[in-house]
């Protein structure tokens, strides 16, 4: 039997070439197979856009999005220059009076113009991480602490269950009267709209994490939970040495999830409320109606998938970081 | 047999149910002497564990109680040490951390130097010194089971609860591990309270074998003392009559005595697992 196995193993060319070869092999679906499915999205893309007459005149094919994406980023380069140029004139006049009339308090004003497209995809990403954060920071501890305590689960859980199926947007005008009517300053550190949407954005992030932390943390394995006891960690030492390490995956999942969906919320809340970021891009782009108008929205449908890819593809990174368990799959 | 350590007296424990509480166990009366090795033998469910976890504080008896060295066992400690059946390490935590965590909780005060020394210790009581950087995943079942020992013992407990501890490994790997507990026994003198599935194992490292009756209620039906001189050798005993007579006595308490009550099949032939060897006779009794 055993002799049979090594026979076996040892059949297949184990020469260097036919290894290489036959890795190339083995790893051509995984390089190739990706590359086809994109070639032929395109190729569908293009037929079909050709067929569908809008309002606003064809609709936009590759070609014609990749053109925008161009003139997007002249546009912002453009913007960039004026910015500079103006802040550059500032300081000039601002010396000319200063050397005038020493005493004179030099006034530093921001440039103003219109917003590029990718000042959007900014305030839209420092958005969603703000209010990703702010949700996780509530989230995590309340789970452990369901997770932990079923006193505290069977309090908090019937809030769980109603709150959670509520979409976001449902709550967007009532965020935003509170934010009007609680925060005002002469000066304040951040604007309104950002503040409502971050506000938005955590309320929808809060039930993912918060449910699959509290499901991670009751579900560790009590033999472990009994190692605790007999070792008598104190909670601390539980908390860190056992709850945390052993719920990390669920946590892990709950924060992807949050953070998808917020970032699925925070453009239609953008578009909703006309807060700066890319739902309000893609908003302008639609009211101005100009030909190029659907192009350039296709861009900004582009590039939310691909942020949304990339801010997921973070956190698993961040989750290979953080894990114990680096031999485990994570997708 | 000398001073009173560990108590059980009048031990009765139910477990709420939804369909009302079950009693696991009733009346269960024992007494353990200092270093004394007893292991618990009896069918599948019958109590075993539940018996162990009183013990170790980790299950409230419902009526009696158990008494260590004059104190009443009330919550579960380090003084008490428990090596579990799947060694349920800390699987985030590399060979020498896991044995350390138990030092640090067990030891706090000392210095640093002090509880490393004492880890590089008790993983050398195990030969298990040279994994000492690996995680659990990285090592085979029974290097678990010997860091999981290490990890009891470095608490310095007065009892050591094993239950189950070998049940999982190959017959190999298990006569290994028995050679290391006796060895460890022999040198450090604890007192041992395990629970085994094995006849052989409980007549070559026991002192005393209890025997449990089947649940539900279930009781400790007989104590056999094991008069065998240590250090005792596998080997040896093999032909030894005395030793075959304890193994005779374990295995006709529990396929002939305490029979496994079958309501499904009753036309099981009775006597013949008695040939078979003890843990292929039991699962089959569980199976059947
Ligand atoms: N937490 C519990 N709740 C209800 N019943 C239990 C619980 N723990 C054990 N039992 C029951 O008590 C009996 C004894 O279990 P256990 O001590 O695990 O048996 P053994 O270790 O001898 O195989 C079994 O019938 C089991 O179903
Ligand atoms: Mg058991």
């Amino acid at each position: 039997m055993s002799k049979m196995t090594n026979i076996l193993s040892i059949a297949p060319g184990n020469t260097p070439a036919e290894g290489v070869l036959g890795r190339i092999y083995q790893r051509a679906p995984v390089l190739l197979l990706p590359l086809i499915g994109l070639l032929m999205f395109l190729a569908l893309w293009n037929g079909v856009a050709k067929n569908i007459d809008t309002s606003l005149g064809e609709f936009p094919g590759p070609a014609h999005v990749w053109e925008q994406v161009g003139v997007l980023i002249d546009e912002h380069a453009v913007q960039r220059e004026k910015a500079e140029a103006f802040y550059v004139r500032q300081d000039e006049r601002n010396a000319a009076r200063v050397a005038q009339d020493p005493s004179y308090q030099p006034k530093v004003r921001d440039f103003t113009g219109a917003p590029t497209f990718f000042d959007q995809i900014w305030t839209s990403l420092y958005t969603v991480m703000v209010g990703f954060v702010i949700a996780s920071v509530i989230a995590v501890p309340l789970g452990i602490l369901c997770g932990l305590s079923k006193s505290a689960y069977t309090a908090i859980n019937p809030l769980i269950q109603l709150f959670k199926p509520v979409s976001p947007l449902a709550w967007l005008p009532l965020v935003t009267m509170v934010v009007s009517a609680l925060y005002v300053s002469d000066d304040p550190a951040f604007s309104k709209s950002f503040i409502t949407s971050a506000f938005t954005v955590a309320l929808c992030c809060l039930w993912p994490t918060l449910i699959n932390t509290a499901v991670g943390v009751s579900s560790i394995d009590s033999d472990l939970i009994n190692v605790s006891k007999v070792l008598r960690l104190t909670p601390l030492s539980h908390l860190t040495k056992i709850v945390l390490p052993s719920s990390i995956p669920m946590i892990f999942t709950g924060l992807r999830l949050s953070l998808g969906i917020g970032w699925m919320v925070l453009i239609a809340a953008e578009m909703l409320a006309q807060n700066p970021g890319l739902g309000k891009f893609v908003w302008d782009e639609f009211q101005n109606g100009s030909s190029e108008s659907l192009a350039r929205i296709m861009v900004a449908v582009l590039t939310i998938g691909a942020i949304g890819f990339i801010l997921d593809r973070a956190m698993l990174s961040f989750q290979r970081l953080v894990s114990w368990d680096k031999s485990s799959v994570l997708r | 047999m000398q001073s009173k350590h560990l108590e059980l007296s009048q031990v009765g424990i139910d477990f709420p149910t939804p369909k009302g509480p079950f009693t696991a166990l009733t009346d269960v009366n024992l007494k353990i002497a200092k270093g004394e090795f007893v292991s618990l033998i009896g069918h599948s469910g019958c109590g075993k564990s539940t018996v162990l976890n009183i013990v170790a504080g980790l299950h409230q008896a419902t009526t009696g109680g158990v008494i260590l060295d004059g104190a009443e066992v009330t919550t579960p400690g380090p003084e008490r040490a428990v090596v579990f059946q799947n060694h349920s390490l800390l699987p985030w935590l590399s060979v020498y951390k896991n044995v350390e965590l138990a030092v640090k909780h067990a030891m706090r005060g000392q210095s640093k130097a002090q509880m490393r020394e004492w880890v590089m210790h008790n993983l050398e009581l195990v030969h298990m010194t040279h994994a000492l950087d690996k995680l659990p995943s990285e090592i085979s079942g029974g290097m678990k089971q010997r860091v999981g020992i290490a990890r009891a013992l470095s608490m310095q407990p007065k009892v050591l609860l094993m239950d189950e501890p070998f049940g999982a490994l190959d017959a190999l790997t298990r006569a290994h591990l028995q050679d290391a507990l006796m060895e460890i026994h022999a040198n450090l003198g604890n007192t041992v309270i395990m629970i085994t599935h094995d006849v052989d194992e409980a007549v070559l490292l026991s002192d005393r074998i209890v025997m449990m009756n089947n649940g539900p209620a279930a009781t400790i039906g007989e104590i056999l003392e094991v008069d065998l001189p240590r250090p005792r050798e596998r080997l040896a005993l093999a032909d030894s009559p005395a030793y075959n007579h304890y193994r005779h006595e374990v295995l006709t308490f529990l396929y002939d005595k305490q029979k496994k009550i079958e309501p499904v099949s009753q036309h099981r032939k009775a006597g013949s697992t008695k040939v078979k060897s003890d843990n292929k006779a039991s699962k089959s009794s569980d199976a059947a």
